[in-house]
């Protein structure tokens, strides 16, 4: 008996003394890990994400893997849906931490999931860039966090100046889901920048649900009723369609304005005739694009035979950041922990980044300054590029 | 200080809102009640019963609509469209009886409502895997006409939803009270025991049952789609929940409660909304279904079951 347990406990010995060296004769692959939402509310975006990310591993393996100091590494994809919840996105990222050493991450898309999500990564000191999240909060105090959009204290005072402008109204009413960061976060800043601009009580109608409804009719009810001129909703491309029909339904007659979360491929099928003549803000337009961008667009519509939206090119640019960034460290040691701090050190770095949503540099809180665009859907339905508007 | 009279019209909109919210939870609760009537469970598949009778109204709708649109008058497409999708999703309910319940009669009622959330899920899944995660939108089975009578809004679907949902349940109520299956059903939940003694199949009653419940709720998930064009495998969820909370506010095995608590909750989800801050909707609503059912607990039409053995 004695025997047998000493013999355990010197196989176990040797195991953990072998294991080192066992691992470290292996080859070293970078990973990358895509935190994204392929089911759930917003399965399209977690599509478009994917396929970019496709897109781009595809241009790394044609060229015999990712060049670092003069060396070629082969660069592996970590895929995990997050099911668009914000505890799944926090299990995704803390298994391809943990497991999967992934050297960094790309995702989790909205702010609902990449706001707790972050704090994974950075308590793991893991890069994470978040192409789409627009919440101040994702990259607050997280030096290991980044992300590859504007934010929404500047989205909100954007659309609130664009509507000023475009058709000179004082009152504005705000349908929002108090159950979501992103929208509720938005409808804030939006609400504040509005009563800057036209004076406190302005904003005439502030309306709120909870995600997975389906009937705003009270809300919207109230809505029509306070005399407001224009609509603002910082929804899902999925609830935009109901809230602009039963707004119609029930005699609203003014404009109705959205975010960057309407500009999802799927709205305009979903929606119908009944979107066509609205605006929203977003990071780039489809068409009317030029240069390194266009030849993004051509090659993912042939591809995967439908325009990107700008979930899928402010994936390609996180992705593209995240290249550069490994590359810029010079050289990959294979121990994970270091690399990912040179990372992450590499990306704080780079300066007037080329995306093709636009020219990116960080700020300290790891946020790019870069351009938003509004979109305007014209008659086919179309997203199309209307005004730009800068820092 | 507003007058009054400027107040009407905003009521008079909000009760026609609150009659479209509330004939869908009356017609889903009806659902639950039957069942429980009949069989002393609540079917907690109830609510995904009703997706799946959503999908497939959605692809019987899209067909017809391939085929028919232009040869055919629409309201004779409308009307074909709700007679297969019903024909068709009431064999969803017989599946579910047959092969979640049935083996589960003799077991402890525990077993059965959790067999009921697990098939929810299979079914849930199975859509996702199916049709996969992508969204789809209820094509319009009619044009939509929006109508102004002294500043209240309505369309013609909407009027069209609130009436279907009465003559679907005036149309149960003359099945359940006039035919010999209906009654078969009332003596069922009458006494469970003595009933199968008296040469009527337990056996037909109940998947009978489940049939008219899950054809009610594919009935009511066309004009769903006709008000809330998206469709999504996880909308029978908290719909199915809300129907369940009217049947018990209803009195459970009451299909006259149910109806009439579908409506009320449809009321005070309307008008919480409207009066306090949108946030404190669901908090107030169900507060307020919380102490009606402090002091009536069976319910508005709800018996006592005192004479009733469970073997």
């Amino acid at each position: 008996m004695r025997k047998i347990a000493l013999l355990t406990v010197f196989a176990i010995c040797l195991a953990m003394i072998l294991t080192p060296t066992a691992f470290s004769a292996r080859k070293t692959i970078i990973k990358i890990g895509i935190n994204a939402p392929l089911t759930g509310d917003i399965p399209k975006v977690g599509e478009g994400s994917k396929y970019a990310a496709m897109l781009w591993l595809e241009d790394i393996e044609k060229a015999g893997g990712l060049e670092v100091g003069g060396k070629k590494y082969e660069v592996e994809l970590v895929i995990e849906d997050n099911e668009s919840k914000a505890e799944s996105a926090v299990k995704a990222n803390t298994k391809m931490i943990t497991q999967d050493d992934v050297l960094a991450i790309v995702g989790p898309q909205s702010s609902k999931q990449a706001v707790p999500s972050g704090e994974v990564a950075n308590k793991y000191n893991t890069v994470m860039i978040s192409p789409w999240s627009t919440n101040e909060n994702t990259t607050l105090d997280r030096p290991y966090v980044f992300r590859g959009c504007f934010l929404d204290p500047f989205q909100g005072p954007v659309v609130a100046n664009f509507i000023t402008d475009e058709f000179a109204f004082t009152k504005a009413a705000v349908l929002y889901d108090v159950a979501n960061d992103y929208s509720k976060g938005l409808a804030e800043v939006f609400k504040a920048a509005w009563e800057k601009k036209h004076g406190a009580g302005s904003v005439v109608a502030y309306e709120s649900f909870t995600t997975k409804d389906t009937d705003f009719s009270s809300q919207l009810t109230t809505i029509v009723k306070s005399g407001a001129q224009v609509l603002f909703s910082p929804q899902y491309y999925n609830e935009v369609p109901l809230i602009v029909k039963q707004a119609k339904n029930l005699g609203w007659k003014g404009p109705i304005v959205g975010s960057d979360s309407w500009g999802s491929a799927e709205l305009v099928s979903l929606c119908g005739k009944d979107c066509n003549g609205l605006f929203f803000s977003s990071h780039y337009a489809a068409a009317g694009a030029k240069g390194a961008t266009k030849a993004f667009i051509d090659r993912y519509e042939k591809t995967y035979g439908y325009i990107p939206d700008d979930v899928a090119a402010l994936t390609w640019d996180a992705l593209k950041l995240a290249e550069q960034a490994i590359q810029n460290t010079g050289k990959i040691t294979g121990k994970v922990a270091k690399d990912r701090t040179a990372v992450r050190d590499a990306l704080a770095q780079i300066k007037d980044f080329a995306g093709i949503t636009g020219n990116m540099t960080f700020t300290q809180e790891g946020d790019p300054i870069k351009c938003a665009v509004i979109v305007k859907i014209n008659d086919e339905g179309q997203f199309e590029f209307y005004k730009s508007s800068c820092p | 200080m507003e007058s009054l009279t400027e107040y009407v019209p905003y009521i008079i909109q909000n009760l026609i809102n609150a009659a479209q919210r509330g004939s869908f939870y009356a017609v889903i609760s009806i659902g639950y009640s039957m069942v429980y009537g009949v069989l002393m469970l609540f079917n907690f598949a109830h609510g995904d019963i009703f997706m799946v009778g959503t999908y497939i109204g959605f692809g019987i709708a899209t067909l017809f609509l391939a085929v028919f649109a232009g040869l055919l008058p629409g309201p004779l497409i409308f009307i074909a469209t709700v007679v297969v999708t019903m024909f068709l999703a009431s064999w969803i309910g017989v599946f579910v009886e047959v092969t979640g319940y049935r083996p589960l009669r003799q077991a402890p009622r525990a077993s059965a409502a959790i067999t009921g959330l697990m098939i929810g899920i299979i079914f849930e899944t199975g859509i996702l895997i199916l049709l996969g995660a992508k969204r789809l939108s209820f094509p319009p089975l009619m044009e939509s006409v929006t109508y102004n009578v002294g500043g209240v809004y309505f369309t013609n679907v909407k009027v069209m939803i609130i009436i279907i949902s009465l003559l679907l349940m005036l149309a149960l109520h003359g099945f359940i009270q006039k035919t010999k299956w209906g009654m078969a059903m009332r003596a069922m939940s009458y006494d469970f025991l003595a009933v199968p003694l008296m040469g009527v199949s337990i056996n037909i009653i109940a998947p009978l049952t489940f049939a008219v419940g899950a054809g009610l709720a594919s009935v009511a998930g066309i004009l769903y789609g006709q008000a809330y064009p998206i469709l999504d495998p996880y909308m029978g969820v908290i719909i199915g929940w809300k129907a369940f909370v009217a049947a018990i506010l209803g009195g459970r095995g009451s299909i006259k409660g149910a109806a009439l608590a579908g409506y009320l909750l449809g009321f005070i989800e309307i008008f919480v909304a409207t009066i306090f801050p949108s946030t404190l909707r669901d908090l107030i609503a169900y507060s307020i279904i919380l102490v009606i059912l402090t002091f009536r607990p069976r319910g508005f039409f709800g018996m006592e079951h005192s004479t009733k053995l469970r073997l």
